[in-house]
C-alpha cells in the first residue's frame, strides 16, 4: 500500500497553490522603490579589438541616468573560476580574465559591452543603440580542432594559446591501457560529437541590486540554484563586499538546469551600480539574451575504442575528447569535461583499464558549463553508443553483450578513481525489458512496415555520480570550494518546525519533500513542518542545489540537525517525567518511557524548552535549534537502464519516439511522485538533444539557432507519454536516508538510446548506417540513409 | 501615450499605454498582476497565455491597446470564487503538472480554453493543443495527465506502486 504521508508517501506538492494561482514570487515580480533599469549593449561581433566606445550621444539620451564601460570596472575583480584542473603535465590549467564589462577584446556574441542604466527599460533600450562603437573584427576561432593548431588566432592574447588544458586520465594507466588495445581480439571505434546545447529553464535570468545608505548594506535579488555560492563569488572575488554586508536572495526560481548555477556578469553588475548611484537596478533577460549570455551545455567532440577479448569481455578503453569552453571560464566549467565526465567512463561495466584524454578549449562562443547531468551524459553516450556498436559488429545481442560485462559486486572500485557503494545492474535490466515487452517487438515491427515505417529498438544503461560531492575529495581534484550542505532545523514553542536549508528549490519540491523526511523521524503531520530557502540572509551558508545532491546532502544535513533536535528533546522529555533519558521513546510525536505508561506530547515539550519553568537549566540551554552540516562520504550512484522504440519515416527521415521506458535505481526514495516528474523531465531533455535541440554557429560565430524559432525545444507532441520505474532500490550505504538522486538520470540516460533504437530501425531496414550524430534531425536521418 | 480602458478578471481598469507596450507588459506592470509570465520574446513559449474575450491569447503578441473594452482573464482570475482551486488547477496539483511554475500560469489558460472547446480531448489532442506552450521540467507528460484527469476521463494514478 501507498504510505500517505512521511518518507515514502506521494504527497501533493504545497508550492503548487501559490504556482497555480499566479502568486509565485519570482525574481522578475519584484519591483523595488525608485528602481533603474539597465540594458546591455552586447557584441555582435565573435572577435574583436573594442576600439572606442563613445557614449557621449547616448548619456544625453531621455531617462538615461548613467552608462557604464569596461573602464569603470578597471580595479574591479573579474568573474572568478571556481574549479582549477591540473593538466597531464602536471601544470595548472590556462586561466583568463573575465571582466563584468568587455575591455579592450569582444570574445563572443553576446560578451556585455556597455550597460545603459535608465528609468525606464525602454529608454535604456533606446540610449544602447545611440552607443558609438569602434570595433576591429578579428578572424573568430570557432571549431575546437582548429583553435588547438599552431599558429591559431588566440581567443586571449596573454595566454599562450587556446588550449585551457590537456587532461589525462589516469595518466599512469595509459601505457597499460595500449598495451592492452594491442592484444584485443575485437576494437570498436566510434567518432562522434554531443552537441552544444542550451539550458533553456522557461524563467530567463533577472538581477535586481539595491544598496542601502543607512547601513551600507548590498542585497542582490537573482534566479540562482545556489545563492551563497553567488554570495562568496561576487562579494569575495569580484565587488569586495564582505558576506556579512551582501545578501544574496533566489525567491521562486523558474528552473535552473544548471544554469543558475554560475556567478554571472549581470549579477555582479547590477550589485556594482545600486551602490554607485545609490538606487536599486534591475535586469530582465530577454529569451534572445539568454542565448547569448547564460552558459550553455555539452559541446564534446569524441573519438572512442573498446578493446575486447575473444570472449567478448571488455578489455579496454580510451577515449579522446575536445571539449570546448567558450570564451571564458564560467564558474565550473573546468570539471566538467573532467571530473563529471572521465570519472563515470566505466559505467556500469568492469573494464580494467581505462584512459581518457580531454582537451579543454577556448573560442569565440559564448561559455560552456554545467547543464542537467553534466559531463556524464557525454561519458553514457559515447560509452553506449560504442557498446551498441560492438554489439552489431560481433552479432551478439546488445543486452546479452551488456550483461557479461555488468559489475555485479559491490563496492566496485572503478579504474577511473571511484567507488560504486552498492548497485543491481541485472535487476534494472530485467525490470526494464519486462516494462517493454521485448518479446513483442518483432510483431510491432510488422505492424510498422505494413504503414510503411521502420521500427527499431534501442536499449542501454547508465550510471552516474550524485550528491556532489565529499569535499576533501573535490579539492584533491581542484575544486576551489567544499561542497557539504547545511540545515538549521527551528523548533517553535508551539511545536511547529521551520527547516531553512541550504539547498535551494527551482522546481523540485523541496517545500514538500523536506518536510516529509522531519514530520516522519518526529511522527508529527507533515503541515507542522515548513522549509525556508534561497536567502543567505536567514539560511546557514549552504552550497545550493544542482548534481542531484539536495536529498543526498541537503537532506541528509536536515536529518542530522533533526536527530540533534530529538535527543535535546529526549532530555527535556525525561526531565518532565522525571525518567532516565535513555528510557524515553519518540513515537508518533508522543515522548514515553520505557515500560511505563507515562507519556508527554511532542507540544509539551517544545514549550518547555521556550517556558523553561521546570526544566533541567543545569544540564542543558533552553530552546530548540539545532545546526548540521553535511559532508558526504562518498558520491551517490544512480543507475539504470533505458529502452526506447522508435518509427522512422525512410521517406522523410522523421524520428518518432513510440515507445520510452526507464528503469532506474535511486536507493530509497521519499516522495515517490516527485521523483518520477524529475525522471518525466529529464527524459524529455535527453529525447530533446537526441531528436531535436542543437547550438548552431556558423564560421564568423554568429549563433544562428538564438531564439525559439531556430532553436528546437521539445514541445509536448514531439514526445511519448513516459514508463517509469524506480522498484528496484539498492539505498545508498553512506547516507542516512539511503538515498541516491533522481534530477539527472533522465537526460544522462536517454540519448544513446534513442540513437541506438534509430541506428537499429535503419539497419533493419537494409541501410548500412552505424552512427548519426545529434540531433537526429529529419534531414540527417534522410541524408544517412540515402548519403 | 493612449488611455485603455479594459475588465480584467471581472474589474474595471485602466491605465495609460505607449502604442508599443503589450498586452502582457501591461498586466504585469501596469496592473502588477505578475502570474502573467513573460519566458521569451518571439511569442514561442506561452507563458503569457491569458484570455481574451473568452480566447486563448498570447498576451506578448497584442498591444495593451487593442485589448480597448475587452473581457481579460488572466490566472488570478481562475480559481473558484471561493478562492479554491478549478478543476484544472486542482487537477495540475494532483496529477504534479508542474514543477518551477513558471509556464505553468499559461498551461492553466490553454488546458482551460481546450476542455472549453473539446471537453474529452484524446491524449494525442492534448499534445496537439499545447503546441504552442513550452515546459521545460515536467516532459508534458503529467500536464496530459493532469488534463485528461480535468475532462473528468481515466487516467493511473501518479507514482502508482
Amino acid at each position: 500500500m501507498p504510505k500517505d504521508s512521511g518518507i515514502g508517501a506521494s504527497s501533493k506538492r504545497r508550492e503548487d497553490v501559490r504556482f497555480l494561482t499566479g502568486t509565485g514570487n519570482y525574481t522578475d515580480d519584484i519591483n523595488l522603490n525608485g528602481q533603474a533599469y539597465v540594458h546591455f549593449l552586447r557584441s555582435d561581433v565573435a572577435h574583436g579589438r573594442l576600439n572606442k566606445v563613445d557614449t557621449s550621444v547616448a548619456a544625453e539620451m531621455p531617462g538615461v541616468v548613467r552608462i557604464f564601460t569596461g573602464a569603470d570596472f578597471e580595479g574591479v575583480g573579474g568573474l572568478p573560476c571556481g574549479w582549477q584542473v591540473t593538466d597531464k603535465h602536471g601544470n595548472p590549467m590556462q586561466e583568463p580574465a573575465h571582466p563584468v564589462l568587455a575591455q579592450g577584446k569582444v570574445r563572443h556574441v553576446g560578451d556585455p559591452i556597455a550597460a545603459v542604466v535608465a528609468e525606464t527599460a525602454a529608454q535604456a533600450r533606446n540610449a544602447a543603440e545611440a552607443i558609438e562603437l569602434d570595433i576591429e573584427e578579428l578572424p573568430a576561432v570557432i571549431d575546437m580542432k582548429e583553435a588547438v593548431k599552431e599558429g591559431a588566432t588566440k581567443v586571449h592574447d596573454d595566454l599562450e594559446s587556446n588550449l585551457c588544458y590537456d587532461w589525462g586520465f589516469v595518466e599512469e594507466n595509459k601505457a597499460a591501457v595500449d598495451e592492452a588495445f594491442e592484444k584485443a581480439a575485437h576494437v570498436t571505434t566510434l567518432e562522434l560529437v554531443n552537441q552544444r546545447l542550451v539550458a533553456n529553464p522557461m524563467e530567463p535570468r533577472v538581477a535586481v541590486g539595491d544598496y542601502n545608505r543607512a547601513t551600507g548594506d548590498s542585497t542582490l535579488y537573482t534566479t540562482s540554484q545556489n545563492p551563497h555560492v553567488i554570495r562568496l563569488l561576487m562579494g569575495a572575488f569580484v565587488l569586495g563586499i564582505p558576506e556579512h554586508k551582501l545578501r544574496v536572495v533566489a525567491p521562486d526560481v523558474g528552473g535552473g538546469f544548471g544554469s543558475k548555477i554560475f556567478h554571472y556578469a549581470e549579477e555582479a553588475f547590477c550589485t556594482f551600480a545600486a551602490k554607485a548611484l545609490a538606487r536599486p537596478v534591475k535586469w530582465t533577460s530577454s529569451r534572445s539574451e539568454a542565448f547569448i549570455s547564460d552558459a550553455h551545455g555539452r559541446d564534446h567532440v569524441t573519438k572512442i575504442e573498446l578493446a575486447l577479448d575473444a570472449d567478448n569481455n571488455f578489455t579496454a578503453l580510451r577515449t579522446d575528447t575536445y571539449a570546448n569552453m567558450g570564451a571564458y571560464l564560467s564558474t565550473f566549467a573546468p570539471s566538467v569535461p573532467t571530473w563529471l565526465h572521465g570519472t563515470l567512463m566505466a559505467g556500469n561495466y568492469k573494464t580494467p583499464l581505462i584512459y581518457v584524454n580531454v582537451k579543454a578549449v577556448f573560442t569565440n562562443t559564448v561559455a560552456v558549463d554545467a547543464y542537467r547531468g553534466a559531463g556524464r551524459p557525454e561519458a553514457t553516450f559515447q560509452l553506449e553508443r560504442v557498446i551498441d556498436k560492438a554489439a552489431r559488429e560481433l552479432g551478439v545481442d546488445p543486452v546479452a553483450l551488456r550483461r557479461q560485462n555488468f559489475i555485479t559486486e559491490f563496492p566496485y572500485a572503478t579504474p577511473v578513481a571511484v567507488e560504486y557503494d552498492t548497485g543491481d545492474y541485472n535487476a534494472t535490466m530485467d525490470k526494464l525489458l519486462e516494462m517493454v515487452d521485448r518479446d513483442g517487438f518483432e510483431a510491432r515491427a510488422a505492424e510498422s512496415a505494413k504503414s510503411g515505417k521502420l521500427r527499431g529498438f534501442g536499449v542501454n544503461t547508465y550510471i552516474e555520480a550524485c550528491g556532489i560531492a565529499p569535499s576533501a575529495l573535490v579539492g584533491q581534484l581542484g575544486a576551489r570550494a567544499g561542497l557539504y550542505e547545511s540545515a538549521t532545523v527551528r523548533v517553535n514553542a508551539t511545536g511547529g518546525l521551520v527547516v531553512m536549508t541550504g539547498s535551494h528549490s527551482h522546481g523540485q519540491g523541496h517545500e514538500t519533500a523536506f518536510p516529509q523526511v522531519v514530520a516522519d523521524m518526529i511522527g508529527i503531520s507533515e503541515d507542522m513542518v515548513e522549509v525556508v530557502h534561497g536567502d543567505t540572509a536567514n539560511t546557514p551558508m549552504g552550497m545550493g542545489t544542482y548534481g542531484s545532491r539536495s536529498l543526498a546532502v541537503g537532506g541528509s544535513a536536515i536529518v542530522r540537525a533533526t536527530e540533534k533536535i530529538i535527543n535535546k528533546a529526549k532530555k527535556i522529555a525525561a526531565h518532565l517525567m522525571e525518567a532516565s533519558e535513555g528510557d524515553i521513546e519518540l513515537k508518533d510525536g508522543q515522548f514515553t518511557v520505557a515500560g511505563t505508561d507515562k507519556s508527554v506530547a511532542w507540544g509539551d515539550v517544545t514549550l518547555a524548552a521556550y517556558v523553561p519553568h521546570n526544566y533541567p537549566l543545569e544540564e542543558i540551554e533552553p530552546g530548540l535549534e539545532e545546526t548540521a552540516f553535511y559532508d558526504p562520504a562518498n558520491f551517490t550512484y544512480p543507475a539504470g537502464a533505458y529502452a526506447c522504440e522508435v518509427e522512422v519515416d525512410p521517406d522523410t527521415g522523421k524520428v518518432t519516439i513510440c515507445s520510452f521506458a526507464a528503469a532506474d535505481d535511486f536507493g530509497n526514495v521519499v516522495n515517490p511522485m516527485i521523483v518520477e516528474g524529475q525522471v518525466h523531465g529529464g527524459l524529455a531533455q535527453g529525447i530533446g538533444q537526441a531528436l531535436l535541440e542543437g547550438a548552431v554557429y556558423d564560421d564568423n560565430g554568429q549563433l544562428l539557432s538564438a531564439s525559439y524559432m531556430d532553436y528546437a525545444m521539445p514541445r509536448a507532441d514531439d514526445l511519448p507519454s513516459f514508463q517509469v520505474d524506480h522498484s528496484c532500490a539498492t539505498p545508498c550505504t553512506h547516507n542516512p536516508l539511503g538515498v541516491k538522486g533522481c534530477g539527472e538520470a533522465g537526460a544522462i540516460g536517454s540519448p544513446p538510446a534513442v540513437v541506438n533504437a534509430v541506428v537499429d530501425a535503419l539497419q533493419r531496414g537494409g541501410h548500412n548506417v552505424t552512427h548519426i550524430d545529434m540531433p537526429l534531425s529529419p534531414g540527417r536521418v534522410w541524408q544517412a540513409m540515402n548519403g | 501615450m493612449t488611455q485603455v480602458t479594459m475588465t480584467v478578471n471581472g474589474k474595471s481598469v485602466s491605465g495609460s499605454v505607449e502604442g508599443r507596450t503589450l498586452l502582457s507588459d501591461f498586466i504585469r506592470e501596469g496592473l502588477k498582476l505578475t502570474g502573467t509570465h513573460v519566458g521569451c520574446d518571439t511569442s514561442q513559449c506561452g507563458a503569457c497565455v491569458v484570455h481574451v474575450n473568452g480566447q486563448p491569447v498570447k498576451s506578448c503578441t497584442m498591444l495593451a491597446a487593442e485589448a480597448e473594452g475587452a473581457d481579460v482573464k488572466t490566472i488570478e482570475g481562475m480559481a473558484n470564487a471561493d478562492g479554491s482551486l478549478s478543476t484544472i488547477q486542482q487537477a495540475f496539483q494532483d496529477h504534479h503538472g508542474l514543477q518551477c511554475g513558471f509556464c505553468t500560469p499559461g498551461m492553466v489558460m490553454s488546458a482551460t480554453a481546450l476542455l472549453a472547446e473539446n471537453p474529452t480531448p484524446s491524449e494525442a489532442e492534448i499534445r496537439a493543443y499545447l503546441e504552442g506552450n513550452i515546459c521545460r521540467c515536467t516532459g508534458y507528460h503529467n500536464i496530459v495527465k493532469a488534463i485528461m484527469a480535468a475532462s473528468g476521463q481515466e487516467v493511473a494514478a501518479v507514482a502508482a506502486e
